[in-house]
């Protein structure tokens, strides 16, 4: 563990620490981002009068369109002298949603990613190769500073250039690669593709850390086995932090949350009721050392669970499932609620598929209609077309076994389905609501 | 004695068939004879061509799917009834063809089939004893 004291606390002192620093949050929220006060006020809440976690449960959700209202800087809750460095979303639909770090949550964000990398069995000696885009995405800066603070060897040559990560791979001897799950693919079938004599096995490599876009299982076990290496789950949003919020150990089991700097609370996404333990339901962030950008009770739109386990690690923070899906990419689908992930992972079930697709919902007359467009590689092709119309055929009767709707599937050359070093865009929402 | 068939995944949109041919063509690559086969959404293109681990190099290269097939190009007299006649010699002989197509060219008077059975080597044992000339590679490249 790289804070053996804060990651394995018992869980009764952990909550002490955290009571005690929301009260800090709230008061330093409430005091000096209009935002806060406002909405504080509004719902009746006097940040003085917060006494345990439980009270947290009046104090009102702080949403994504709440941050885009506060563009660029309306959240701040110190001077811009304090803020040496912002991060920012790419704002495509919609405003750009801004974040801004001080000296010392600059200090707290590499803290945690540095745990992270330890997690994932990463220590000094360890090259880390950063392929997560470097700039105003905190992906690229995030894992940087995380790896410096550890004392690793970092290798920031940012998304892209697969050749050269490849290469780089070979002769740096990099022992440990971030990027996203989906560019750690793309990798491996570039050089299957294009390097028949590259062999990830005689490389260093030993372990990936990928986050950024929610992954499956059977995602995890086609990278371990292309790459040969371990690969571990990191997660994290700019508006809480960036990457680093939470991160799989050896158990690969759960992602441990650090909360000691993030408190949790998984909610009802229709009610916004909170949730026992264990239950799934959409989890919220707020934020408990964070000064430049507080946030309280944050809406993710993140389905997820959390609970605690006596983890053979040894970390006692608290654990949340791998994200499955965000409330927000969530499909109504003639009346039946889907995620991505879960074609995803049916794509992954089918001998030969590779999680190459794009689900594009219309609608026709009055009926959604769903058309999944899946990559043909060499695996599955076959100069017979009875072979693939048989594998378009059962792609459509897996879906609809397991999620009960019918849809349509188009097999399509490689590389039409946009691909992107960061995230990869699953769902074209062409339906207009009338 | 088999032949080497080259077979492409085409998404069935304007300009597909035309890229790869392309690709052929810029690497001085001749096509013998070519036929597609399609449902609504994609098709296969499966063509004879003079030098196939080229072909399935370079179309790699460019993103498209191929692959490489053994199938068996078979003269026939150009007569009426021949066609059939090798169609009831398969059968007698459980020869299961999975496609077939035409070549376009001719051997002096004959006319040249490509056959895809199910098992090749079971085709060609049987064909030969039937007293069928089985084409090699070489003779239809004119080389």
């Amino acid at each position: 563990m790289f804070n053996k004291e804060y990651e394995s606390m018992h869980p009764s002192k952990i909550k002490a620490i955290q009571t005690e620093r929301l009260k800090w949050t709230l008061k330093h929220a409430y005091n000096n981002v209009p935002h806060y006060k406002k909405a504080f006020d509004k719902a009746g809440f006097n940040p003085d009068r917060f006494s345990s976690l439980d009270d947290l449960k009046y104090v009102p959700f702080l949403m994504k369109q709440d941050m885009r209202d506060n563009y660029p800087f309306g959240l701040f809750a110190v001077p811009m002298e304090k803020v040496v460095r912002v991060h920012s979303s790419s704002g495509t639909t919609g405003n750009a949603t801004v974040v801004g770090y001080t000296k010392s949550d600059i200090e707290v964000w590499a803290e945690v990613v540095a745990r992270v990398l330890v997690a994932a069995g990463g220590t000094e000696k360890d090259i880390i190769q950063v392929a997560y885009g470097y700039g105003l995405f905190t992906g690229g800066l995030g894992l940087h500073y995380g790896a410096e603070k550890l004392g690793a060897t970092v290798v920031p040559i940012s998304g892209g250039n697969t050749e050269r990560q490849l290469m780089l791979i070979k002769d740096f001897g990099t022992t440990i690669l971030a990027c996203t799950p989906s560019y750690a693919v793309n990798m491996a079938d570039y050089a299957e593709k294009n390097k028949p004599d590259y062999d990830f096995k005689s490389t260093r490599l030993k372990a990936g850390i990928f986050g950024a876009e929610p992954s499956t299982e059977n995602m995890r076990k086609m990278i371990e086995t292309k790459i040969g290496i371990d690969a571990y789950d990191i997660y994290g949003l700019s508006e809480v932090i960036g990457p680093g919020v939470s991160c799989e150990c050896s158990e690969k089991n759960g992602l441990h949350i650090f909360e000691d700097h993030f408190y949790v609370e998984v909610i009802d996404p229709e009610t916004g009721e909170v949730l026992p333990e264990g239950e799934q339901g959409e989890i919220v962030y707020t934020s408990l050392t964070k000064e430049a950008c507080p946030v309280i009770r944050y809406r993710s739109r993140d389905i997820t669970r959390i609970y605690r386990d006596s983890c053979k690690c040894g970390r006692t923070l608290v654990k949340m499932e791998k994200v499955t899906g965000r409330s927000d990419d969530m499909l109504i689908i003639r009346g039946v609620n889907v995620f991505p992930m879960q074609i995803e992972s049916i794509l992954m079930g089918i001998e030969g598929t590779e999680p190459h697709y794009q689900i594009i919902v219309d609608r026709k007359g009055a009926l959604d209609d769903v058309e999944i467009m899946v990559e043909v590689n060499e695996k599955v092709f076959s100069d017979k077309l009875g072979v693939l119309t048989a594998l378009e055929d059962r792609i459509k009767d897996r879906i609809r076994s397991a999620l009960g709707i019918s849809v349509r599937v188009k097999l399509v050359e490689p590389s039409t389905i946009q691909r992107s070093d960061g995230k990869a865009k699953r769902v074209i929402d062409k339906r207009t609501l009338t | 004695m088999n032949l080497t068939q080259l077979s492409i995944f085409l998404e069935n949109k304007p300009g597909r068939l035309q890229n790869a041919l392309k690709v052929l063509a810029d690497n001085n690559i001749n096509i013998l004879t070519l036929t597609i086969a399609e449902v609504s959404d994609f098709g296969v293109a499966r063509l004879i061509v003079n030098d196939p681990e080229k072909a399935v190099k370079e179309l790699r290269s460019s993103n498209f799917i191929c692959s490489k097939t053994d199938v068996l190009a078979i003269e026939l007299e150009d007569v009426p009834g021949s066609l059939l006649k090798a169609l009831e010699t398969f059968s007698k002989n459980s020869l299961n063809i999975e496609y077939m197509y035409a070549f376009t060219e001719k051997r002096g008077d004959r006319a040249v089939m490509i056959f895809k059975f199910e098992d090749i080597e079971q085709a060609k044992k049987a064909l030969l004893k039937e007293g069928y000339n089985v084409v090699k590679r070489i003779d239809l490249a004119g080389e």
